[in-house]
């Protein structure tokens, strides 16, 4: 389903945590049927971001508007339509992955069959396996698997690699691509530029607050001018996201 | 580069949409409140200690203090005996001759530390001539203060007092009377108490700790289901803890259940559904396991103490009363012995209702107001 509507559209968007400003004057659209990712360093109120656009945080102040619809009005209808993994949730260790599908299924009004989203997130084997016997890359598919069993127009994934190993990471990006291949729309956070290279038709990069670049991969990439950029020498033909992220957000570390 | 690898990454488009299930096509137990409800089951019985806790301590508990308890055909009690240089022994004399009366021999200094640490109640010092003799006890002690009436009996009539009356004596034991019928009553309120609030307590908070409770509110999941399915499952492991606890009693000691069974139930599901709400309340706010386990202490503590579980709340002074009678235990407890010991009707245990039903009414739209869903 391709709409001409954007799936996602933020204006002006303000949060504060006391004197902290963890976003300031955001805009951002997202189009239908794209799979678009939020770039930025820790604590570049990447998160913040998108639980106001889960509706899970109020903001200070700006307009979002969720596949047409906003907080305030459609919040139930909202909740229907989309889905949501979390940096860091961590599921009931002693239901099997079937029941924690199914409760979650039971929420929904339409919802997919749990054997299909079993199949699509590999958990086959996993089944009638405890959660708390599986590892940290079964339970993150688990997690997505809880937010695609709602059957999602929108999916918001936060950081849904973080941690993983190789095989494990390639898994999860079979699994968005399908996904987007399905004609659904996909907002992801990554620290990942790899990540972000292959899975986003856009980039948004975030910091303090705000975006300051915004393009496809291979658009930031072009532009960028790597002049400043530390050595080993400036390598404009092999350029990674990578060194995109790194020339506009600095080397500075960020902790949490 | 990029273009290439997301050639490999994407596989051939999905053929169309599987189908997707309504609500209707996924049945009775597709429903929220029943899955909720199957969750909070299977959380607790997958976690044996809590099972132990929620069934067998209890009647291990009440098992250990009925035996400790149970009614000895004579109480024996328990007396020290001091004799120093030239006392004269004839009271000890009188003393044998009182079956009731365990004796033992000390040396001044163990005599006092035999008193201290409640080995004896008294202490008897024989003077040195028979018509002298010395008692020391703690006076605030109700057992030194009954076993110096009967030491002191035995030796006045030895050294031949005759008693102007003479009385006769019948003896009588009932069932519903004993310690034992006055605990488990006690230990099932405060069974319910506890399950009630560290179930609630302990769930929730490990949810919000987890952010899985913040997971759940980003689906359209309906919070008055989800605190619903608390009590529902409450509900359903009450019948189970009251049958244990009452069946043990009954079968084991013979704790009378003198009430309709109907109306036992009714009073123990109050209970049950109203420390739900206090449990509500507790786990309102926290964070971690921790602190709510701090809060649930804190409320819980006075009830231990006041409600009148292990022994009676008349014991405290009169002035309290009126402020224990209002705490929700005593209510729950109050009635229970009411039903069960001397078989009172719902209508007789009105006023113990209402102070449940207030409880669990305010708790639960207190909890509501305060809690913390993510």
């Amino acid at each position: 389903m391709v709409t001409t509507s954007p799936a996602l559209h933020v204006q002006a968007l303000r949060k504060s945590y006391g004197d902290v400003v963890a976003v300031a004057g955001l805009d951002l659209e997202v189009r239908a049927g794209e799979c678009f990712g939020l770039l930025g360093p820790n604590g570049a109120g990447k998160t913040t971001t998108i639980e106001i656009c889960e509706g899970l945080l109020a903001s200070d102040s700006g307009s979002v508007l969720v596949l047409g619809k906003s907080w305030e009005t459609d919040g139930h209808d909202l909740r229907e339509m989309l889905g949501i993994q979390l940096q860091d949730t961590q599921l009931a260790e002693k239901l099997t992955v079937d029941e924690t599908l199914t409760v979650f299924q039971s929420f929904y009004r339409e919802a997919r069959e749990i054997g299909e989203v079993i199949d699509l997130v590999e958990l086959g084997e996993k089944r009638f396996a405890r959660v708390g016997t599986l590892s940290g890359g079964q339970k993150q598919r688990l997690a997505v698997a809880c937010a695609m069993v709602g059957d999602p127009e929108l999916l918001f994934l936060d950081e849904p690699t973080t941690g993983l190993d190789p095989q494990s990471r390639r898994q999860l990006w079979d699994l968005v691509s399908e996904f987007r291949a399905e004609g659904k729309t996909i907002v992801l956070t990554t620290h990942y530029m790899e990540e972000a290279e292959r899975l986003c038709d856009r980039v948004a990069i975030v910091d303090h607050g705000r975006i300051i670049a915004l393009g496809t991969p291979r658009e930031l990439i072009d532009s960028i001018d790597f002049s400043h950029l530390p050595p080993p020498e400036p390598r404009k033909t092999h350029a990674t996201l990578e060194d995109v992220f790194v020339s506009l957000t600095g080397r500075t570390l960020r902790d949490e | 580069m990029s273009e290439a690898v997301k050639v490999n990454v994407i596989r051939s488009p999905r053929e169309p949409r599987a189908l997707r299930l309504s609500r209707a096509e996924r049945g009775f137990k597709g429903h929220p409140m029943v899955q909720l409800t199957l969750v909070r089951f299977r959380e607790f019985i997958r976690e044996p200690e809590a099972v132990f806790w929620t069934f067998v301590f209890p009647i291990l508990l009440a098992a250990g203090l009925g035996i400790a308890f149970r009614q000895q055909g004579l109480e024996q009690l328990q007396v020290g005996v001091v004799i120093r240089q030239g006392a004269d022994t004839s009271v000890v004399a009188a003393m044998r001759r009182d079956s009731t009366l365990v004796l033992k021999a000390y040396d001044d200094s163990a005599g006092a530390l035999a008193l201290r640490t409640g080995k004896v109640a008294l202490l008897v010092i024989p003077g040195a001539t028979r018509d002298r003799v010395q008692y020391v006890y703690d006076q605030g002690r109700s057992e030194a203060a009954s076993t110096r009436l009967v030491v002191d009996r035995a030796i006045q009539l030895g050294a031949g007092r005759v008693d102007p009356v003479r009385a006769s004596d019948t003896y009588v034991t009932e069932n519903g009377s004993r310690y034992i019928d006055f605990l488990v009553p006690g230990l099932l309120g405060m069974n319910l108490m506890g399950s009630s609030i560290w179930s609630l307590a302990f769930a929730i908070v490990t949810a919000r700790n987890k952010k899985l409770l913040k997971r759940l509110m980003a689906t359209p999941m309906s919070r008055l289901q989800y605190l619903l399915s608390f009590l529902f499952s409450r509900l359903f492991f009450l019948v189970i803890e009251v049958v244990t606890l009452v069946g043990f009693g009954y079968f084991a000691f013979g704790v009378p259940l003198r009430g309709s069974l109907a109306a036992l139930m009714l009073i123990a599901l109050l209970g049950a559904v109203s420390f739900g709400g206090l449990g509500l309340l507790c786990a309102s706010r926290a964070r971690t396991v921790e602190a709510v386990s701090g809060i649930a202490n804190f409320v819980m503590l006075p009830m231990w103490i006041f409600s009148g579980v292990f022994f009676s709340s008349s014991n405290f002074p009169e002035v309290v009363q009126p402020f224990i009678r209002l705490l929700p235990l005593t209510a729950v407890n109050d009635a229970l012995r009411a039903n069960m010991l001397e078989g009172a009707s719902l209508a007789a245990v009105s006023p113990q209702l209402l102070v449940i039903l207030v409880w669990g009414v305010g708790s639960f739209f207190a909890a509501l107001k305060l809690f913390r869903w993510r």
